[in-house]
C-alpha cells in the first residue's frame, strides 16, 4: 500500500519534503539566494561609497581585490569539501605553513620557483593527511581538523616562532604591489577567477559535480549507484592542501614576508564565505555564483570598513554576524513554520479538550 | 522454556565480552594517570627542578583554567555539540573583570565572581539559543560567537590594559596563593571537577545529557526534552567560562585584548584526550580534567627537556589527532567483542 | 444462562489513516484484552505497521477512535501512548548505546533518592526484578552497545514493564532471532500473559503465530479482513484470508529462453550474515530468494554488488571472478542492484527525477568530460517512457513521487545501465496494485531480454508467480531449491522457517 511499513519509529511522515527542499521552496523562486546576494553587494557598494570618495574609483578595486584574494582562493576546494558534508578548518593553517616552508627554502639557498613548487607540494601532502584521517580512519572531519588546524600552525611556529624571512624577487613580490598590466586587477582575483570557472564547470556540469553533490545530498545512495566516495573525498582534501599551499605562496609574495602566524583566524573568513555562497552546512546543496558574490561582498565590506576607520576587531565582529546571519536566515522560513504549527497545536487541543467537555455534560 | 544449559550457551560469550569492553572503558582515566607519571617520571629524570614544590604548584595552576573551561566543554560535547567560544567568553569576562575592578576597587569577591558568571551566562544564553532555536548546528554558530565575542572584548579594550597593581591584593591572592603546599586555583578547578562529576552521574537532567548525545531521535521519542536540555548546556559552557575568566585574571594579574585566544582547541584537545567522545553520549569531567593536567603536564616537560615552548601548538595538535584516532581504533576493535550475535535484517 | 464478556483493554474503532494520496490504512480495527495473546497478519503494505503507530501515538488517525479501558483515548506523541500504559516494542529497538542497561529501561524517569539524586542501587535492583519475572538473565550494569537484537528486545520489554504498561505490542519480534532466542522470547510472552497483560504479536511467520496467540487478525490491503481465535483456522485459511486475490492476473509472466549462467555464485560466507551460499543464475532466468526477514538474503545481495565484503567464497559474472568490496567493479562487470531501502539507499531524494536516473549512467551522459545541457533530461525522458513513469516535470525532485514511480526512478537508474545481471531486492514493497503489476511485467520483460535477475522477495505470492526457480534461505543458510512447477506456498514457507523435510 505505502511506503510507511518501512518507516522506522521516529521518522518523518513522507507527505512533507525533506528540509532542504522546504527552506528552498519557503524562500521562493523569486527570492533565490543569488538573488539576495546580489542586494547584499549592491549594498555594501553604496556602504562604502558612502564612506570615502575613493571607493568606486578602478584603483580601488585593485585593493579590495587584494585583500580577499587569497581568502577567495581557498574557499573553491572548501565549498566542494563541505557540499559533500564534510569541513576543513585547517585551511589557514597549511596557508601559513607552506609559506613558512617556501620562505624556509628560499632561505636556505634553494631558487625561488622551486621552493614554491615544493611549497605548493607540501600542500598537498597536509591536506592528504586530513583526507586520510577523515576517510581511511574513519574520524569526524570537524575533531580532525581543529587538530591538524592547531598542528599545521604550531609546526610553523615551532619553525619560524620570532622572525619573519623576506628578501623574495622583487618581480614576484610585486603581486601585492602592481596589478596585471592593463588592468586594476591583482593577480591573486585572476587566478581566482580563472579558478572559479574552472570549478564552476566541473561542479555544475560534470560527473565528479554530480558525484559531490549526491554524496552531500545522500552518502549511502551515491555509494549505492557506484560513487566512489572515499576516493572523491580524499582527493578533495588534497585539493585543498594544494590550493592552500598556493594561497601561502600567494600571501607570503604579496607580504613580501614569511612568518608564521600568517593568515592566522582568516578561516573564519573562508568559512563565511563559503556559508554566505549559499553552501548549504548540511551538504548537498550550493552554487559557484554564490560563493563568487560572497567573495565580492566581503571583499567590498572589509576594505568599506577600513576606509570607515573601523578597526580590525570591529571587523571581526560584523563578519561573525555576517556568518550567524548566513545560517540562521535560511532557517528562518522553517522556524517561522514550526511557531506557526505549535499555535495550531496548542489551539487545536484546547478546542479538543473544550468538546470532550462539552460532550461529557 | 530454554534448558539453563542452553541459557547459559547464549549468554556466556557476552558477558566474557562485557568485561573486555569494561576494563577498556575504564582504561581511559587509568591510563591517563598512567601517561601522567609516566610524563613526570621522564621529566624528572632529566631535570630533577621538575618535580620542585614550584614546579608543580605552576603546573596545577595552569592545568586549573583548562580543568574548569573543560568542565563545560565536556557537558555541550557530550550533548553531541560543541561550543568554540569558551576562549573568547573566558576573555571578555577577564577584562570585565578588570574593569569592575578599576571602576570599583573595594567590590567583594563574591560580587565580582557573579559579575564574572554573570558575563558567562549571557553568552551561553545566546549560544545556547541559536543552537535550539534556529537549529543552526553549533559548530557554525560558536564559531561565528568565537570571533563576535572577541571583537567585542577587543573594541572595549581597546588598547587598554588592566594590570596587577589595579587589583586588590585578595583577589591575586588567589591566582597565587596556596594551602598546605597546593594552589588555591588548583583546589577551585578540583572542588568544581569533584562537584561536577558527582553531579553528572546522579542528576536526571545529567543522565539526560548523555541519551541526547547517544541517540538524539531516540531521545526525543522517550520524551526527553532536547532543546532545553542543550540550551541549559551551552548556558553552563559559557557561565563556567565566564567564572573561569575571572580566575584567570587572578592568576595571570593583567589583562588586555588578547586574552583567552587559542583557549577553546586546548580545551576541546583536553576534553578529547580525557576520554570523552567528540561523537557524544560518553566521557566524563574527571577524565577531561585529568585530561588537562596531562597537556599543561606535558607543556611543562618540554621545557625542561629544552624543547622550546614554541612546539606547544604543535603537539597539542598532534595530542588530540592522537587521541581521537586512538579512540576510533579501539572502538573499532571492541564493538565485535561487544556485539554478542549478528543483529542485521535480511 | 448468560455469560458476561469482560470488556476489551484496547479497542482501534475503524481506524483510518493517509498520508497525502497514499491511503496506508482504511479500516484498521483490533480488540485486545487482558490476558491474552493476540496476532496480528498481513502482508507487506496491509497497513500493520501503521496501526502500530498508531497504537504508539506516532500518528494520530484521520478517522475513528482509540478506546482503552472503554474511552476514547487521543494520543499527541508516543509518550502520552507510554504514560496510558501501551508500550511498543518495535523491529528495530533504539536504545541508547552509551547508556546501561539499567539507564535504558529507566530513562527520563531514574528512581530518586534525597536531594533528587538518582538512585542506582534501586535502578539496578529493579532492573534486575523485571528480568527475574520475564525469566531471563542480563546484566543490568553493561552498556547497551552491541547488545544482540534479542537482548535488545529484553530492555525494551524490561522497559515496558517498569512504566506499568498494560498493553504490549511486539511488531516482527522474532524477524532477527535465532531458534532459541526465540523459544526464550516465547516463555517472556507466555510470563506477560500471565501477568494480565494484553499483548498483540504482529509477525509474518504464522506457525509462531499459531503456537502462542489465542486470536488472529488478518488485514490485507489496509483493511481488517477477519479476528477469528487460531484454534478455528489453519495455516491455508489465514494465508488466503491475507492474499485473497486471484494470482495469476497480477503477474504476466513471459517465458524466456534460458541461456548460459552469468552469475554463479560459490560457496559464500560472511560471519554473522550468511554461510556457504552457492547458486546460479543464467540469461533469461529469474531466480527468487526467498525466506523470513533476517535471513540474510539482503546480505547476500550487497555482497554479491560489493557493498559489503565477504569472508569466504566467490562470485562470477560472465565466467569472470568479481573482486569483493567494490560497487564500482560489480557495475563494470555488468551488474545492478536495486536495493532494498528505497528512499535511503536508492535515490538522492533532494534531486529531480532526471539525475537520479542518470546518477549511474554519468560517464554515458557526457561528451569530453562534461554534461551537455538537457543531457539528462533526454536521458530520463527515454525511461521515463519505456516504464511509464507518471510525473509533472523532470526536474521535480524525487520526494514528489509516489512510492510506486519512485521504484520506478530506481528501476530506470539501473535498466540505462543495461545490466547483464540485475539484482532486485524487495522490488515492490510498499507500492501500489498497479505500479506492482507494471514492475512485474518490467521484470518479465527484462529477463526475456536475456537479462538474468535474481530476485530477493518476502512476498510468496510474487515469489511464485515470477521466478523460474526458488531458492530458500534460512538464518543464513540455502535450505531448499525449487523450480517453478514443484513450488508451493506450504513448502517455501517451511523452508523458510527451517522445517524441511516435513510433510507439507
Amino acid at each position: 500500500m505505502a511506503d510507511i511499513d518501512d518507516l522506522k519509529p521516529g521518522d518523518e511522515v513522507p507527505s512533507r519534503p525533506p528540509r532542504q527542499h522546504r527552506l528552498r521552496a519557503g524562500l521562493g523562486l523569486v527570492l533565490r539566494w543569488e538573488a539576495l546576494l546580489v542586494v547584499l553587494l549592491g549594498a555594501t557598494i553604496a556602504y562604502g561609497a558612502s564612506v570615502s570618495p575613493y571607493f568606486l574609483q578602478s584603483t580601488n578595486l585593485f585593493y579590495i581585490c587584494l585583500n580577499v584574494g587569497e581568502v577567495a582562493i581557498m574557499a573553491l576546494p572548501l565549498t566542494l569539501i563541505v557540499i559533500t558534508g564534510e569541513i576543513d578548518l585547517s585551511v589557514a593553517s597549511m596557508l601559513g605553513l607552506c609559506g613558512v616552508a617556501m620562505a624556509e627554502l628560499f632561505k636556505h639557498g634553494w631558487p625561488i620557483w622551486p621552493a614554491m613548487i615544493a611549497a605548493v607540494a607540501l600542500g598537498a601532502v597536509l591536506g592528504a593527511f586530513n583526507g586520510f584521517l577523515v576517510t581511511r580512519v574513519g574520524l569526524p572531519s570537524l575533531a580532525v581538523t581543529i587538530g591538524t588546524l592547531t598542528l599545521y600552525r604550531g609546526i610553523a611556529q615551532g619553525i619560524l616562532p620570532t622572525d619573519t624571512i623576506g628578501g623574495f624577487p622583487a618581480h614576484l613580490t610585486n603581486i601585492g604591489v602592481v596589478p596585471i598590466p592593463g588592468t586594476h586587477i591583482p593577480y591573486s582575483i585572476a587566478f581566482f577567477g580563472a579558478l572559479a570557472i574552472v570549478f564552476a564547470i566541473v561542479l555544475h556540469a560534470t560527473p565528479l559535480g554530480r558525484s559531490i553533490f549526491a554524496i552531500g545530498a545522500n552518502q549511502e545512495a551515491a555509494f549505492f549507484a557506484g560513487i566512489r566516495v572515499r576516493r572523491i573525498k580524499f582527493w578533495l582534501y588534497v585539493l585543498c592542501g594544494v590550493l592552500c599551499g598556493f594561497a601561502g605562496v600567494l600571501w607570503t609574495l604579496r607580504f613580501a614576508s614569511a612568518r608564521y602566524d600568517a593568515a592566522i583566524g582568516q578561516e573564519l573568513y573562508v568559512v563565511t564565505i563559503v556559508l554566505l555562497g549559499g553552501i548549504s552546512i548540511f551538504g548537498g546543496r550550493g552554487t559557484i555564483a554564490g560563493v563568487v558574490l560572497a567573495v565580492a561582498v566581503l571583499g567590498c565590506l572589509q576594505t568599506a570598513l577600513t576606509a570607515d576607520l573601523v578597526p580590525a576587531q570591529d571587523q571581526q565582529i560584523v563578519v561573525g554576524a555576517l556568518l550567524l546571519a548566513s545560517v540562521i536566515v535560511p532557517n528562518a522560513g522553517d522556524l517561522y513554520r514550526r511557531a506557526r504549527e505549535r499555535l495550531r497545536s496548542a489551539g487545536a487541543r484546547r478546542h479538543r479538550a473544550a468538546a470532550v467537555q462539552a460532550e461529557s455534560r | 522454556m530454554t534448558t539453563i544449559a542452553e541459557e547459559k550457551a547464549v549468554l556466556e560469550p557476552q558477558q566474557r565480552s562485557h568485561h573486555v569492553a569494561e576494563v577498556l572503558l575504564r582504561f581511559r582515566e587509568l591510563g591517563i594517570v598512567l601517561a601522567l607519571v609516566l610524563v613526570v617520571a621522564g621529566a624528572a629524570i632529566v631535570n630533577t627542578n621538575f618535580v620542585s614544590l614550584t614546579n608543580v604548584q605552576q603546573i596545577l595552576s595552569g592545568a586549573a583554567i583548562i580543568a574548569l573551561l573543560a568542565i563545560g566543554e565536556t557537558v555541550v560535547i557530550i550533548t553531541r555539540n560543541v561550543d568554540l567560544s569558551v576562549g573568547s567568553v573566558l576573555g571578555i569576562s577577564a577584562y570585565a573583570t578588570g574593569v569592575l575592578y578599576v571602576h570599583h576597587p573595594h567590590v567583594s569577591l563574591a560580587v565580582v565572581f557573579l559579575v564574572a558568571l554573570g558575563v558567562g551566562v549571557v553568552c551561553g544564553v545566546v549560544n545556547g539559543a541559536i543552537v535550539t532555536i534556529a537549529r543552526v548546528p553549533s559548530l557554525v554558530v560558536t564559531l561565528g560567537t568565537l570571533y563576535i565575542i572577541r571583537g567585542i572584548d577587543g573594541a572595549w579594550a581597546g588598547g587598554n590594559q588592566v594590570n596587577a597593581s589595579m587589583l586588590p591584593t585578595s583577589f591575586n591572592r588567589i591566582g597565587y596563593g596556596t594551602l598546605a603546599g597546593i594552589p588555591y586555583l588548583a583546589i577551585i578547578a578540583g572542588v568544581a571537577v569533584a562537584i561536577a562529576t558527582y553531579a553528572m552521574r546522579s542528576f536526571r537532567t545529567a543522565r539526560d545529557f548523555y541519551a541526547i548525545g547517544s541517540d538524539p531521535p531516540a531521545a526525543r521519542l522517550a520524551g526527553i526534552p532536547v532543546g532545553s536540555r542543550v540550551f541549559l548546556a551551552f548556558v553552563l559552557s559559557g557561565g563556567i567560562a565566564g567564572i573561569a575568566g575571572a580566575v584567570w585574571l587572578s592568576l595571570y594579574g593583567s589583562v588586555d585584548a588578547i586574552a583567552g585566544v587559542g583557549y577553546e582547541f586546548q580545551v576541546i584537545t583536553a576534553v578529547v584526550v580525557g576520554g570523552v567522545a567528540i561523537f557524544g553520549g560518553s566521557g566524563t569531567v574527571l577524565g577531561a580534567a585529568l585530561g588537562a593536567l596531562l597537556l599543561n603536564t606535558i607543556n611543562s616537560a618540554l621545557d625542561v627537556v629544552n624543547i622550546s615552548s614554541f612546539w606547544t601548538s604543535a603537539i597539542a595538535g598532534a595530542l588530540l589527532i592522537a587521541a581521537i584516532a586512538f579512540d576510533r581504533l579501539i572502538a573499532v576493535r571492541v564493538a565485535p567483542a561487544l556485539r554478542t550475535r549478528r543483529s542485521s535484517r535480511g | 444462562m448468560t455469560s458476561i464478556e469482560p470488556a476489551p483493554l484496547l479497542s482501534l474503532e475503524h481506524a483510518e489513516k493517509s498520508f497525502g494520496a497514499v491511503h496506508a490504512l482504511e479500516d484498521g480495527v483490533v480488540d485486545l484484552y487482558a490476558g491474552e495473546v493476540h496476532g496480528l497478519v498481513g502482508e507487506n503494505g496491509a497497513g500493520k505497521s501503521t496501526l502500530v503507530k498508531i497504537l504508539a501515538g506516532v500518528h494520530r488517525p484521520d478517522a475513528g477512535r482509540l478506546l482503552l479501558d472503554g474511552e476514547e483515548a487521543i494520543f499527541d506523541n508516543a509518550k502520552q501512548s507510554q504514560e496510558a500504559g501501551i508500550a511498543i516494542i518495535f523491529q528495530e529497538p533504539t536504545l541508547f548505546p552509551d547508556l546501561t542497561v539499567a539507564e535504558n529501561i529507566f530513562v527520563g524517569v531514574q528512581p530518586l533518592k534525597r536531594f533528587r539524586r538518582i538512585d542506582g542501587r534501586r535502578m539496578r535492583r529493579e532492573a534486575g526484578a523485571v528480568f527475574d519475572q520475564l525469566g531471563v538473565r542480563l546484566d543490568p550494569d553493561r552498556v547497551a552497545r552491541g547488545l544482540s537484537i534479542a537482548d535488545q528486545q529484553l530492555v525494551e520489554i524490561g522497559k515496558a514493564l517498569t512504566t506499568n504498561a498494560r498493553v504490549i505490542v511486539m511488531d516482527e519480534p522474532t524477524a532477527a532471532l535465532a531458534t532459541t532466542e526465540v523459544e526464550r522470547l516465547f516463555g517472556i510472552v507466555e510470563a506477560l500473559r500471565a501477568r494480565g497483560n494484553a499483548v498483540l504479536f504482529v509477525s509474518h511467520r504464522l506457525e509462531e503465530i499459531f503456537a502462542i496467540c489465542r486470536r488472529v487478525t488478518v488485514m490485507r490491503d489496509g483493511r481488517h479482513i477477519l479476528t477469528r481465535p487460531t484454534a478455528e483456522l489453519t495455516v491455508q485459511s489465514v494465508i488466503r484470508a491475507m492474499v485473497g486475490r486471484d494470482m495469476d492476473a497480477l503477474f504476466p509472466k513471459v517465458a524466456a529462453e534460458q541461456g548460459p549462467v552469468v552469475l554463479k555464485v560459490e560457496r559464500l560466507t560472511r560471519e554473522g550474515a550468511f554461510t556457504d551460499v552457492s547458486f546460479e543464475v543464467r540469461r533469461g532466468e529469474i531466480v527468487a530468494l526467498a525466506g523470513l526477514v533476517g535471513a540474510g538474503r539482503t546480505e547476500v545481495a550487497r555482497a554479491i554488488f560489493g557493498i559489503d565484503r565477504f569472508d569466504a567464497g566467490s562470485v562470477e559474472v560472465g565466467g569472470r571472478r568479481l573482486r569483493p568490496g567494490s560497487p564500482t567493479l560489480a557495475m563494470a562487470a555488468g551488474v545492478g542492484l536495486v536495493p532494498e531501502d528505497r528512499r535511503q539507499q536508492g535515490l538522492v531524494m533532494d534531486f529531480s527525477i532526471e539525475r537520479n536516473v542518470a546518477l549511474a549512467s554519468l560517464d554515458h551522459v557526457r561528451r569530453a568530460g562534461v554534461i551537455p545541457r538537457g543531457a539528462e533530461r533526454r536521458f530520463a525522458k527515454d525511461w521515463a517512457l519505456r516504464l511509464q513513469l507518471k510525473y509533472s516535470k523532470l526536474t521535480s525532485p524525487v520526494w514528489t513521487l509516489s512510492g510506486g514511480n519512485q521504484q520506478k526512478v530506481v528501476l530506470a537508474k539501473w535498466l540505462a545501465r543495461q545490466p547483464s545481471v540485475l539484482i532486485v531486492d524487495e522490488p515492490t514493497r510498499g507500492i501500489d496494485v498497479g505500479t506492482k503489476a507494471e514492475v512485474h511485467r518490467l521484470l518479465s520483460e527484462l529477463a526475456a531480454q536475456g537479462v538474468a535477475v535474481l530476485m530477493i522477495s518476502s512476498e510468496l505470492p510474487e515469489v511464485l508467480g515470477m521466478a523460474d526457480r526458488i531458492l530458500v534461505l534460512f538464518e543464513g543458510r540455502v535450505t531448499r531449491e525449487f523450480s517453478r512447477a514443484e513450488a508451493t506456498e506450504d513448502a517455501i514457507m517451511q523452508a523458510a522457517t527451517g522445517l524441511v523435510d516435513q510433510a507439507a
